[in-house]
């Protein structure tokens, strides 16, 4: 692997150091859109447990609109068709913001949103999985809706979906990928750059694969340790 | 019985297997590895690009024209010539900046007819046919942006296409002389064009043919125009395999032919000088002094050496 | 902002025959994924122990990157590895579609097996010692009592990672492959029709994974035999 420690040819650096960007800008997308996911699909997937109203159906819908919908035809959305659907100043502004911002913006709002959908998805079937008792408890106890949700409900449903959280923590980072469609020179992006530059294919592409492995290695190494942590005794969950 | 007709059929595998991993013979003459290839495959894979107007793109249908094309079919021909194969199958395959290199590099391309640059660096992976073309580098700008040189472009956003001579021309340039320009990297041409179109870059660089090709394809030519400025650039020559000194004499011969008989000034007449498809523009590019003097003395070397 | 439906209209061919090469990879795709998925489902299960630790690497391995980064190495490497197996001393020419449906059922075959995996667990333990009494021999078990059963139990989660294939496909967009979403691009950045090509693929993506979802949700139902939706 001494191509790391080779020199660029516009002379600024070694490609370690490309590499060193390339994973900074994933981790950075991965980490960001997953706490707007963690926000944004808490938050759907808990009003489309709701009883009535119009609240589940817009939940109902925003889930199936960004679920039915494949996330690389939603990057293209976010960064190439709403600067042109929005009033031509604003259009404008979000065009010209430098790069990488013009891409890593774009990129973190349709990651987030689109990883969303996905937990929204499994924080309803952790809510719809807890027994009944629960919420007609919390209603004894005279908890409102939003106290009920956030004290008794939420926490109970999050440690039974921490398996499937877990496989969607994984999956983030491996979706930050399609961002380079965009031009986020995220670590796949930066693999394609070194190979361009050195046509030194096998190294260039291998590095990037054992850093992704690592990536994903940790990754589930935090999850499980944090299944651990939050394991409840004799609850239904158990095993992974 | 059963282990008998086992033992024969393990045998009758194992020599069909040698037969097909055997490398094939050549024939008498030693045709090397591509024309080899191109004989066993019965087809032969032109490499050609979908938006660098005139040389190489597609038209309303989709299918590859151009200047380079063009040269290449003069090679095709002389292909089935010296192979007896006059059925010969075509098979085109798109490239990009990114993957021509590569994909001629391991055999899924046998010639590369686009808009390549030859350069030392370049010749390290593959060879380069006698040069077809000689273009220098310019910036497109739209023209409601007001900008005239490249100094206007201090620290504003630029474009180049990933995997191209001017990716690295465009970063060093940025670095020597302090511009502080912010470089995106389109995947294609046509992408980067559409980010100078969409506003989200202030200039494009590219070879000033290519430029001048989707200025002329563009939904309205007008709104752009190109800064004076313009830097040398390297010339085009026909990508082949490095490793094959046979098929590289065939292509060359094929181009001196063209360029000593006149063909070549006829075929440049009709790309550059004359209305093409798919708009019918013409570009009204004639040749410079520096190719004039290239075809009358035909030369492979790239700039440097 | 002015939509063209005109410039819609006669890119509709185009944009059609850029679906039939998505549907086609997804249908190679599938069927590839999920032979080879079982395959490595059943390696996974078996004693020998190199045969199962090399099924779960290669599971692990997959699952572990990005799809575009498989895409990449496919198709920079596979004809350089084609020809160093068949000695022939040089690449064999693998075609842009040949190294996609390639890539494909490599890659998916990882995802579904996990599943069918899954599907084995979700068989009761009486079944494998059902079939060990009737002294059934391994392919035998395998391939009439075992799979069948697995693969019913977990049908709409395979039809699932099927939907997730199917938007997958976009992803050959980065070797610039003309599959649904390749074709919206090439027409849109050809005439500058950006808005209106990207809006039509999305609602057709749309519109496909949306009915697709909802016969799972019906298959679901179907096959639950009363159990708690």
């Amino acid at each position: 692997m001494s191509l790391l420690f080779e020199t660029t040819p516009d002379g600024a650096g070694r490609y370690l150091d490309w590499i060193i960007d390339g994973l900074a800008w994933t981790l950075c997308l991965a980490l960001g859109a997953w706490i707007i996911a963690l926000v944004a699909g808490t938050l759907v997937g808990a009003i489309r447990t709701l009883p009535g109203g119009i609240l589940p159906r817009i939940g109902r819908v925003y889930v199936e609109i960004f679920r039915n919908i494949p996330l690389l035809v939603q990057m293209f959305f976010w960064y190439f068709v709403l600067p042109e659907l929005l009033p031509a100043r604003i259009g404008m502004a979000i065009k010209q913001m430098d790069p990488p911002w013009g891409s890593f913006a774009p990129a973190l709002i349709c990651l987030g949103l689109f990883t969303a959908a996905r937990i929204a998805e499994q924080v309803r079937a952790g809510l719809q999985a807890l027994p009944k008792g629960q919420a007609q408890a919390a209603n004894a106890l005279g908890f409102d809706k939003r106290a009920m949700y956030r004290l008794i409900l939420l926490p109970q449903a999050f440690r039974i979906i921490l398996p499937t959280l877990t496989n969607e923590f994984m999956t983030i980072f491996k979706n930050t990928s399609v961002a380079l469609t965009i031009g986020l020179v995220e670590l796949t992006a930066t693999a394609r750059e070194i190979n361009e530059n050195t046509f030194r294919t096998f190294e260039a592409f291998g590095v990037v694969t054992i850093i992704y492995l690592l990536i994903a290695l940790i990754a589930w190494q935090v999850m499980h340790r944090i299944e651990q942590a939050a394991r409840l005794p004799g609850a239904a969950s158990g095993k992974a | 019985m059963v282990k008998f007709s086992g033992v024969v059929a393990v045998l009758s595998l194992a020599l069909v297997s040698a037969l097909a991993l055997a490398p094939s013979p050549s024939s008498a003459e030693g045709l090397g590895p591509t024309l080899q290839r191109i004989k066993d495959a019965g087809t032969i894979t032109i490499g050609h690009r979908e938006a660098s107007v005139p040389l190489s793109y597609l038209d309303d249908n989709q299918k590859p024209i151009g200047f380079s094309v063009e040269l290449c079919n003069l090679v095709v021909a002389k292909v089935k010539a010296k192979l007896g194969l006059p059925d010969l199958k075509l098979a085109y395959q798109a490239v990009n900046s990114s993957n021509r290199i590569p994909l001629v590099k391991n055999g899924t391309v046998d010639i590369e007819c686009g808009s390549t640059a030859n350069t030392i660096t370049r010749q390290n992976e593959v060879s380069f046919s006698l040069i077809f073309y000689a273009p220098q580098f310019k910036w497109i700008a739209l023209k409601s942006s007001g900008l005239k040189t490249t100094g206007d472009l201090k620290g504003k956003s630029v474009v180049v296409t990933q995997g191209t001579n001017t990716a690295q021309f465009v970063a060093k340039l940025n670095a020597d002389k302090a511009l502080g320009m912010k470089i995106l990297q389109g995947k294609d041409h046509a992408e980067s064009f559409l980010l100078v179109q969409t506003g989200r870059a202030s200039a494009f660089m590219e070879d000033d043919i290519l430029l001048a090709g989707l200025k002329a394809t563009a939904n309205a030519p007008d709104d752009f125009v190109l800064l004076s400025d313009s830097f040398p650039s390297d010339p085009y020559g026909l990508v082949i395999s490095k490793d094959d000194p046979g098929f590289k004499q065939l292509v060359d011969e094929t181009l001196r032919e063209t360029m000593q008989s006149g063909l070549y000034d006829k075929l440049y007449t009709k790309w550059f000088e004359s209305p093409i498809p798919p708009k019918n523009i013409n570009l009204n590019f004639p040749q410079s002094e520096k190719l004039r003097e290239l075809v009358k003395n035909p030369s492979d070397k790239a700039i440097g050496q | 902002m002015r939509v063209d439906l005109a410039a819609l209209v006669s890119a509709w061919p185009f944009l059609m025959n850029g679906l039939w090469f998505t549907l086609q990879i997804t249908l190679v795709g599938v069927a590839g994924g999920i032979v080879f998925g079982s395959l490595l489902a059943v390696a996974r299960l078996s004693q020998n122990r190199v045969l199962s630790g090399f099924a779960t690497a290669y599971v692990n391995l997959m699952r572990s990157i990005p799809l575009i980064l498989v895409i990449f190495w496919v198709f920079f490497l596979v004809p350089w590895a084609i020809g160093w197996l068949t000695n022939h001393g040089r690449p064999v020419a693998v075609g842009a579609s040949l190294t996609i449906f390639t890539t494909f059922v490599l890659f998916e075959a990882a995802y579904y097996a996990e599943i069918v995996r899954a599907g084995f667990r979700s068989i009761s333990v009486g079944q494998y010692s059902a079939c060990e009494a009737l002294g059934l021999s391994k392919l035998h078990a395998y391939i009439y009592i075992l799979l069948p059963q697995a693969i019913r139990n977990v049908l709409p989660i395979l039809l699932t990672q099927t939907i997730i294939l199917f938007q997958d496909t976009s992803l050959v967009y980065v070797i610039s492959a003309t599959d649904l979403l390749g074709a919206a691009t090439k027409i849109a950045q050809r005439d500058g029709r950006l808005v209106e090509m990207y809006l039509t693929v999305g609602i057709i993506y749309f519109v496909f994974c949306y009915a697709a979802s909802q016969f799972v949700k019906q298959l679901q139902g179907r096959l639950s035999y009363g159990a708690r939706p």
